[in-house]
């Protein structure tokens, strides 16, 4: 085993430390803080790299380690930590693109105050992110989820004092324990059925083949299998954590953190944290694939899901006038577009769009903060414009990113992993549904990320914060470059000329086909993105927006069902009617409960003890002083009757003494004395 | 049972009663000699010259000077000599008691023989030389005479002090 | 009656006598005199037993009638300076006036 597989455990260990380092660190200290960030981060970078060149030598074998966290008697809970291509390319990816957006950093938030508390916060989620990604064990991988739920409260509240902020951060922590639920309830149920939690044991993991055949059985309620409801349990922590529907409503919201954030939480890495979970357990989801008579499949489930997914956030995204907002729903997009591809049998397309989704989206949002840092925070984009003159740097990568988020064809990396999505789609012999989703997304991504593009950059400046906008420093623009290159770079390793990616990841060749093996599904998506591309230059960018009251194009042409989607489709109005509603109502009877019965309850036992106070009282007043005094008022009395004894006179005393020894006398003689 | 010891008992028990019962203060000082004389007599029948003595040299000597100078010293006037008479109820408790406590003690010796033996109720007197007193006294009772001494000496001095105390008084109140 | 016994009555009436008086006169020195007789009486009583029971010392009952007196009167010579003492305050030498210890 190389070397690295016993030492990988450093790979979170590092952040972690300079997280530690960083929370001790005065508040004066920036440098210092920024320095240890960095650090952690470039170190981790490095190890990821060897541990990468380790795991290529051997793409099928997952090489572990394991050690024992504390013995229950019964049995023992080990955790442990794995290396297999998986786990390499996406550490690689969190480390690189997490540097980068950590240099980012350091110019946008040179400005604010807490500037060494972000660090230590950004190097506590990188931590934890890493952690989810090297673990052999359920429970392991369940610690480190937690904590990069925590680390994305803090960081989404960063500037807390904004009411918005706040609530915010409670939002998207709330929404996503809720799917942690079911992980936890999967979790527990996977143990009970298996006995271990270890994913890859030497034959006894419950990913491998002893543990996958005992839960393929059908056993659980209406005939599920358990590996499906186990599956499904597990799945609800993923759909949290990656925002799918309907557990998307607190992405959006997220946006209320810094960019940076963003950028590197809400899109390239914590949101793939879903996605690489299905990844990992992908033999326990499919493991129901053998059987044919079951109500469910779990992955079918999964594939819908996404499905929906995917055309909810392009549908809202449309309608959206905050920059971060837009990118949010892209976000939730490409995350269904994922969960697709997982669900439709490849969990190698999944992870390849994963990969390109991380450098393009965070790309994207950190050309969104150097537009928000060079136009004064000014988020509107109706009120933005003009830009491309004023940050040329930018929205050159912009535009390359989002040429390909849109999937402008073969330069672009984007283009690539979604015609791997697609073209497994196509392959779904359940049914051609969610292909059919898919393609309408295509169009409509395309078509936002176009007007995106032209409201913000093209036409003229329409605020005084754009007017005055400026480029950013070059360590924002670098990182930009940077990302730019690796979106574009990043395609090549997963065409179908060069499978190098899918072959990697799989553990197995995979036979090189002609590049244009899509066929006709290749050219029609290719002519959706183009007519997605055209419309909106039709509506956006041929005549760009003169003013930033003027009416959007496309309210003017569907007004009702652009107001919908501008209020996202009003999830957050349901949930708040119906759950919110119900929470109220369980509150407001723990109240009462409170209030009524628990407080009732100590409240009688209070005047119960008052009420032995005052018997208590009355008794030794009454009882016990007035017998004591009575008691002592006798005696007084008996004193001054026997006193009356004492008569001062001489002879009474001695005729006393003499009759007294004369009774004496016969006493003891009558007693028989001698 | 002796006659010469009924006779002396007799005159003795006479004198004390009679002292005892009178009103006149010096009459009662003067007959209490006699008894006095009457128990040295007791002490000389009995053979124990040397405690005769020292009876009549303490007692008649010097304790009886003692009694009448108290008494003439508490008298206002010629007249207390012979002091009211006593209450008769007083009188009676107290014939009672001595009539009782006589009852008592002399019935018990009465009914006993006290240990002793027809020969010994006859047996000379034992044989007593003054020097062996001498001897005894300085030798193995010598701590006993020298706590008497101290007695007597503490006596002496405590009862000059209050007897001769409160000068003041005395000359407040006039002779 | 032994000769032992008529002595010890003798001895037992005369302390009568003395309690008797003592018991029934109010003036402070009778009282006294009442009690050197019973004092007296138990010299007396000392010396019919030296007389008449066996002992290991012969000297023993003497000594102790001696001490006795000598004991006796120095109660006496105290005493009769208390009379004079209280006579000198309250001009009175009535036992029964001397009540200031009553409870």
């Amino acid at each position: 085993m190389p070397p690295i597989v016993a030492h990988l455990w450093l790979i979170p260990a590092l952040p972690l430390l300079a997280a530690g380092v960083g929370a001790l660190t005065p508040r004066r200290s920036r440098r210092f803080a920024a320095a240890v960030a960095l650090a952690g981060m470039i170190a981790s970078f490095a190890l990821c790299c060897v541990a990468l060149r380790a795991a290529l030598a051997d793409p099928s074998a997952h090489r572990h380690v394991e050690f024992t966290w504390f013995d229950l008697g019964s049995g023992a809970v080990r955790l442990g930590w794995l290396l297999d291509p998986l786990t390499a390319f996406l550490c690689v990816m969190v480390t690189f693109v997490g540097t980068l957006i950590f240099v980012f950093s350091l110019g946008y938030m040179a400005e604010d105050g807490n500037f060494a508390r972000f660090f230590c916060f950004l190097s506590l989620f990188a931590a934890a992110m890493l952690g989810i990604l090297v673990a052999n064990s359920l429970l392991l991988l369940f610690i480190a989820w937690e904590l990069v739920g925590l680390a994305s409260y803090l960081l989404i509240g960063f500037w807390f004092q904004k009411p918005e902020a706040a609530a915010a951060a409670k939002k998207a922590f709330i929404t996503t324990r809720i799917g942690d639920l079911g992980l936890l309830l999967g979790l527990v149920w996977l143990y009970h059925a298996t006995g271990t939690l270890v994913f890859y044991d030497g034959g006894r993991g419950c990913l491998e083949t002893a543990a996958l055949a005992h839960l393929a059985m059908p056993t659980a309620a209406g005939g599920l299998a358990a590996s499906t409801a186990i599956g499904l349990l597990l799945f609800c922590g993923a759909a949290g954590k990656s925002g799918q529907f309907p557990l998307h409503v607190w992405l959006p919201d997220a946006m209320e953190g810094p960019t940076p954030v963003s950028a590197l939480i809400h899109a390239a890495t914590m949101v793939a944290a879903g996605v690489f979970l299905i990844a990992r357990i992908y033999p326990l989801m499919a493991a129901d694939r053998v059987l044919t008579d079951v109500p469910v499949h779990a992955l079918t489930v999964v594939a819908f899901i996404g499905a929906i997914t995917a055309l909810l956030g392009a549908l809202i995204a449309v309608a959206q006038n905050d920059i971060k907002r837009v990118l949010a729903f892209s976000t939730v997009s490409q995350l269904g577009y994922m969960m697709l591809a997982l669900g439709v049998g490849s969990w190698v397309a999944a992870i390849f769009h994963l990969l390109t989704h991380a450098f393009l989206k965070a790309l994207l949002f950190l050309g969104a903060g150097s537009v928000l840092h060079g136009a004064h925070h000014e988020q509107d984009i109706r009120r933005l414009g003009g830009l491309a003159g004023r940050q040329r740097v930018t929205f050159a990568t912009f535009g390359i990113g989002m040429m390909a988020l849109s999937g402008v064809p073969f330069l672009f990396s984007g283009f690539w992993s979604k015609e791997a999505i697609l073209h497994v789609a196509g392959e779904w012999e359940v049914s051609r549904l969610p292909l059919g989703i898919g393609l309408a997304a295509v169009v409509l991504t395309a078509f936002y990320m176009t007007r995106l593009i032209a409201e913000t950059f093209w036409g003229a400046a329409r605020s005084e914060a754009a007017e005055h906008s400026h480029e950013s420093p070059a360590v924002m623009t670098v990182p930009l470059v940077l990302l730019a290159a690796g979106t574009v770079g990043l395609g090549v390793i997963g065409t179908p000329a060069w499978p190098w990616l899918q072959s990697k990841l799989e553990g197995r060749a995979i036979p090189a086909q002609p590049l244009f093996e899509g066929g006709g599904l290749m050219a029609l998506s290719i002519v959706l993105v183009a007519i997605g591309l055209g419309a909106g230059w039709a509506l956006y960018g041929r005549r760009p927006r003169a003013k930033a009251a003027a009416a959007d194009p496309l309210a003017c042409a569907a007004p009702r069902i652009y107001a919908f989607l501008a209020a996202r489709m009003k999830f957050d109005e349901l949930y708040a009617a119906t759950v919110g509603r119900i929470f109220a109502g369980f509150a407001a009877l723990s109240a009462g409960l409170d209030d009524w019965v628990w407080d009732g309850l100590v409240r009688f036992l209070a005047l119960l003890g008052e009420f032995v106070g005052v018997v208590n009282r009355n008794a030794d007043e009454d009882g016990l002083n007035a017998g004591f005094d009575a008691a002592g008022s006798r005696l007084r009395g008996a004193g001054r009757a026997y006193s009356r004894a004492q008569t001062g006179e001489a002879h009474g005393y001695l005729c006393v003494l003499a009759l007294a020894f004369v009774a004496l006398v016969i006493l003891v003689l009558w007693g028989g004395g001698r | 049972m002796n006659a010469v010891l009924a006779l002396i008992a007799l005159f003795t028990l006479a004198g004390a009663a009679a002292a005892l019962a009178l009103r006149n203060l010096i009459h009662s000082a003067l007959l209490l000699i006699a008894s006095w004389f009457g128990i040295a007599a007791f002490y000389l029948w009995a053979g124990a010259e040397f405690v005769a003595f020292a009876q009549v040299l303490v007692y008649v000597g010097a304790v009886s000077m003692v009694v009448l100078f108290a008494v003439l010293l508490t008298r206002r006037s010629r007249a207390d000599l012979a002091p009211t008479p006593e209450s008769r109820g007083r009188a009676f408790s107290g014939l009672f008691a001595g009539a009782a406590v006589a009852a008592v003690l002399g019935g018990t010796l009465l009914g006993s023989t006290l240990n002793l033996t027809p020969a010994g109720a006859n047996a000379p007197p034992p044989r007593l030389t003054v020097r062996h007193l001498g001897e005894l006294l300085m030798g193995p009772q010598a701590a006993a005479v020298l706590v008497v001494g101290v007695i007597l000496t503490v006596a002496l001095i405590g009862a000059v002090v209050i007897a001769a105390g409160g000068r003041e008084t005395a000359r407040r109140e006039g002779p | 009656m032994t000769p032992l016994q008529g002595c010890l009555l003798f001895s037992t009436a005369l302390f009568c006598v003395g309690l008797a008086g003592a018991l029934s006169r109010s003036n402070m020195i009778l009282v006294l005199l009442g009690i050197e007789l019973m004092l007296n009486a138990a010299n007396l009583n000392f010396i019919a037993f030296w007389r008449y029971l066996p002992s290991p010392e012969p000297a023993i009952g003497v000594i102790f009638a001696i001490f006795s007196i000598a004991v006796a009167a120095a109660e006496l010579a105290v005493g009769l300076a208390l009379v004079i003492a209280v006579y000198r305050h309250r001009r009175n030498v009535r036992l029964q006036d001397a009540s200031l210890l009553k409870g």
